[in-house]
């Protein structure tokens, strides 16, 4: 099921920053989406989440549409997202950012709860490498490691649907590396995984479908080779130097 | 119907007034981005001004105009612009209305300190109440030219921001700054022009409603807040809305004048309905979307107190109360016992200003409200726990509706219950409530009784000041197990990124609600055992203006931070100002003003900022920090056996402590490993971190068009490592 997203449109004033935009992703599955700046992904993943209203145009979540579902609510029934500018709760250590967010989706009693919140918290830490860095306040880690504790953060809730908004912006290539090792691990246990990436190789190299969205219209939708043979995407991207992308 | 049209054209003439200060208001708010708290200062200033040039001075009455409007007026306006605003760029609401309402603050102090409050003064109408006649009605030439006036600046406001380039250009500049000056237009000479403008209109303001008030500096201040709810009305960008909003506001203050029956109940509510209406613009304004970060990150940050820390804190407090019980004289300890309440109430701002990043500007009236409470119950712990009890309901009573604002209008909303309550609830004469007659104040002043439990009672000064330390711990205590536990760390969260909350499915109202009770319940509690400390206390204890300086003095000193609360209690509540300047009684005002101003270059506050990371080093050095408590304690004990007296004592206290920091500092400067004592400790111990996560990384590197360029033709990784 995972995600559908079906003819979304979003008008700011007289621009269009999305028309009529339709994809999906499975579950169990990476779906990268790729454009260039501008080109409205940050804008669609707003929708998604609830923060923007959009003019037209449904997105469900496992069947169920979210008309008219507020933000909390829908990180509640299994949305979780990163951002593309960090927005850790910087006066609180790893740890406990990793806490909070670990505390929303548990009920019951205090003991149970507590343990709960702790065994998913340090699963979460040595999982992605954080445990060095745990009781370190989150505005002091550097932009790469902070990604990772927004990914973190956003897993500690258990969501269905993840929503990746330039994740590796800032990670050296060791660490995209680690990156894309979990990314699979995350799709292999059932996650649906939209990513939004700069980082083409990381693209290329671990999504199952691309979709490629440009001035707010989906142009190309396929698997990475495809997308990548695709002329309107190579003119998109980089105009002439198409040559280069046929290489790589 | 005679009546009603006379009522009218009063009500249209106050709103003119309105119009003219709040459209100053809005021009500074669109152009700055500042909401001034200062504006209607700058009127008192200026109308105090003029009554001096010419009533004083005996100056021709055009003459005096001309000088305040256009010599004063503007020179007030552009040194507040250079010398305060333009340091404000990027920093967080909380700073730009903490700095505001300093500025605010010390004009008020300098203005009582240069016109004694204790004097009568009044302005007379510009034409000796002459009227124009209508019909049947007669209209004051005053109303007339007010009405003239409003329209006049309602014309020619529109004709300058529309028709004039500089108008259009500050126009531009509050949708974005950069992008204006890179078309060509100064942002820096933009704000002075705004800043001007707004100025000469407050002091227009202040001059034309001076004399239908009595010259009185803090009535003309708080003037503003009626000029608050039309500029709210307006959503402080439209300035014809905000001449609707003022006719609104100056029709429904003279009919409730009018129309509202005589009686001592409704009294006070007619002062109040500024307020009321203000707080109810607040809450049809839409709530703010949700949305991510859109420039600097605040430069803020809340310590996590340690249970270690805070138990050396708390037996520290201890001893330092009693070591103020064994050397301070009677007389000052009688003064100086007000402290502890003042020190609570300044606990009280902690979890919703400094943890929650809300501006509750009402914890004094909470005060106010716990300090009623233990007036009428008695004295006692179950008192107090009323007090703590009923403040929390009203905190949420307030909070339900309040909440859904934020920044300034979340402000603005608990400013307006603040004044609703010193107008109108706290003045109210005695009434029944379950039977019993029951007056918030009694008539004029409420009196306590020393704290007592069962028949044990605390009698003596010295017995009542250490049980205030003790009730002080106590609350740090709980204050840092809230700090701690998860709803401690849902409210930080929500403070540094609300986006981020959502999208975890975090709905933040209970918390918010929650956390806005406790402050209020621990404002009561201050506020009661400030009661019990003071003997006596009338509402104006517990006004709006207290409250504004506990909130600055724990914004300059850190508003996370315990020993800003207990040095607000000095501060506030030591007799230190009226023992060595006895003449000076505006002195503590203005420099809080002062320090409140300097809050744009410490974010943080001087004890986290300064102070802590100082005698951090020295306590790393277990000798040097032995050496420096036992000189304490030796002078301490010179002092008990009678060898010296309390100012050799203090001398050598205040030498030891400034010195012990020396070779702390040296030895930090020399090794360079630990944090340096001065400026920000955390930016060291980042590059630190950055090298032990990964050795190869640029990490806030945007990423260019040779990165995609590289990635796609598959030949490296994002940035050029």
């Amino acid at each position: 099921m995972g995600l559908e997203i079906q003819d979304v449109s979003v008008q700011f004033g007289g621009l269009a920053a999305l028309s009529e935009v339709s994809f999906s992703a499975a579950e169990g599955v990476i779906t990268g989406l790729i454009g260039p700046n501008g080109a409205g992904k940050t804008t669609l993943f707003n929708v998604v989440t609830g923060m923007q209203r959009p003019n037209a145009g449904t997105v469900r979540l496992d069947g169920r549409d979210l008309r008219g579902i507020s933000v909390y609510r829908r990180a509640r029934l299994g949305l979780g997202r990163t951002f593309q500018r960090l927005e850790l709760f910087g006066s609180l250590t790893v740890a406990e950012n990793i806490g909070v967010a670990a505390s929303m989706g548990q009920r019951g009693v205090v003991k149970a709860r507590s343990r709960a919140i702790h065994e998913i918290r340090e699963e979460l830490l040595s999982r992605l490498g954080l445990t060095p860095v745990a009781n370190d306040r989150a505005d002091t880690l550097p932009t790469g490691s902070g990604r990772v504790l927004e990914l973190a953060r956003a897993l500690a809730t258990r969501p269905k649907v993840l929503l990746l908004d330039e994740p590796a912006a800032g990670q050296d290539t060791d660490e995209t590396e680690r990156f894309s090792g979990i990314l699979r691990d995350l799709a292999s246990d059932g996650l649906a995984i939209l990513l939004v990436e700069h980082d083409m190789e990381l693209v290329m190299n671990v999504c199952d479908a691309v979709a490629v969205l440009d001035y707010g219209r989906i142009i190309c939708t396929g698997t990475p080779a495809e997308v990548r043979a695709d002329p309107e995407v190579q003119a998109a991207y980089l105009g002439t130097v198409s040559a280069a992308v046929a290489d790589a | 119907m005679h009546d009603f049209i006379i009522f009218t054209v009063g009500g249209l003439a106050a709103a003119g007034i309105y119009a003219i200060t709040a459209s100053g208001l809005t021009l500074t708010y669109t152009t700055t981005g500042i909401f001034n708290w200062a504006h209607g200062a700058v009127g008192m200033v200026c109308a105090f001004a003029y009554w001096q040039m010419s009533i004083g001075w005996g100056w021709p009455t055009l003459v005096s105009l001309f000088v305040c409007l256009f010599v004063l007026a503007p020179a007030i306006g552009m040194l507040i612009e250079v010398a305060v605003m333009r340091r404000l760029e990027g920093v967080s609401e909380a700073a730009k209305l903490v700095v505001t309402l300093s500025v605010a603050l010390m004009l008020l102090g300098v203005a009582q300190w240069i016109w004694n409050p204790t004097t009568y003064r009044a302005l007379p109408p510009l034409f000796n109440n002459d009227t124009l006649v209508v019909g049947s009605i007669r209209i004051s030439y005053n109303d007339v030219t007010v009405l003239i006036l409003a329209l006049v600046v309602a014309v020619g406001l529109r004709l300058f921001l529309y028709r004039t380039r500089m108008g259009v250009t500050m126009r531009a500049s509050v949708d974005d700054r950069t992008l204006t000056s890179l078309n060509g237009s100064s942002a820096v000479t933009n704000a002075r022009n705004a800043w001007i403008v707004g100025s000469v209109l407050a002091a227009l303001a202040g001059i034309l409603v001076a004399p239908t008030l009595t010259l009185s500096a803090s009535a003309l201040t708080l003037l503003i807040v009626n000029a608050y709810a039309a500029s709210v009305i307006g959503r402080l960008r439209s300035i014809p809305m905000t001449f609707v909003g003022a006719v609104i506001l100056g029709l429904s203050i003279t009919y409730s004048v009018a129309y509202l029956p005589q009686n001592p109940y409704i009294q006070g509510f007619e002062d109040a309905v500024p307020a009321i209406v203000l707080f109810i613009a607040l809450l049809i304004l839409p709530s703010s979307r949700l949305r991510g970060h859109r420039q600097l990150r605040s430069r803020e940050f809340a310590f996590r107190p340690s249970w270690g820390g805070t138990g050396l804190f708390c037996a520290s407090t201890i001893i330092v109360a009693v070591f103020l019980v064994t050397t301070v004289g009677k007389a000052d300890l009688f003064s100086l016992n007000r402290m502890w309440g003042l020190a609570i109430i300044g606990l009280s701002v902690i979890p919703i200003v400094g943890y929650a990043g809300r501006l509750s500007l009402c914890q004094m009236t909470f005060a106010g409200i716990g300090a009623t409470m233990v007036g009428h119950l008695g004295a006692n712990p179950l008192s107090l726990l009323a007090a703590a009890g009923v403040c929390a309901v009203i905190g949420v009573i307030v909070a339900i509706p309040a909440l859904r604002l934020s920044g300034i209008y979340f402000a603005l909303a608990t400013a307006a219950f603040a004044i609703t309550m010193d107008n109108w609830v706290f003045a109210l004469p005695s009434f029944n409530l379950f039977g019993h007659p029951y007056a918030p104040f009694g008539s004029g002043s409420l009196t306590f009784a020393p704290f007592h439990i069962g028949s044990l009672g605390l009698t003596s000064k010295t017995s009542q000041f250490i049980a205030g330390s003790v009730a002080f711990v106590i609350l740090v205590a709980l204050i840092v197990g809230v700090r701690r536990s998860e709803f401690g760390q849902r409210l930080l969260a929500m403070k540094d990124s609300p986006a981020a909350c959502a999208t975890l499915g975090m709905n933040g109202r209970a918390s918010l609600i929650g956390v806005f009770a406790f402050s209020a319940a621990l404002a009561g509690v201050g506020g009661g055992i400030y009661g019990m400390e003071l003997g006596s206390a009338a509402a104006d204890v517990f006004q709006f203006f207290n409250g504004l300086s506990v909130l600055l003095v724990m914004v300059i000193f850190g508003i996370t931070s315990f020993g800003a609360a207990g040095l607000n209690g000095v501060y506030q509540g030591a007799p230190f100002f009226t023992n060595f300047f006895p003449s000076l009684t505006q002195l503590p005002l203005v420099l809080v003003g002062f320090g409140g101003i300097l809050v744009g270059t410490t974010p943080n506050g001087t004890i986290p900022g300064s102070i802590r990371p100082v005698y951090l080093s020295v306590a790393r050095r277990l000798p040097l920090a032995a050496s420096m408590v036992a000189v304490i304690g030796l002078a301490w004990a010179l002092r008990l056996s009678g060898a010296i007296g309390n100012w050799p004592m203090t001398i050598i206290m205040a030498v030891d402590v400034a010195l012990f920091p020396v070779p702390a500092y040296v030895a930090d400067y020399r090794a360079r490993t630990a944090p340096p004592a001065f400026g920000l400790p955390e930016r060291r111990s980042k590059e630190k971190r950055d090298t032990r996560i990964s050795e190869a990384q640029s990490a806030n590197e945007p990423i260019g068009s040779a990165d995609l360029l590289a990635t796609l033709s598959g030949t490296g990784g994002t940035s050029g490592t």
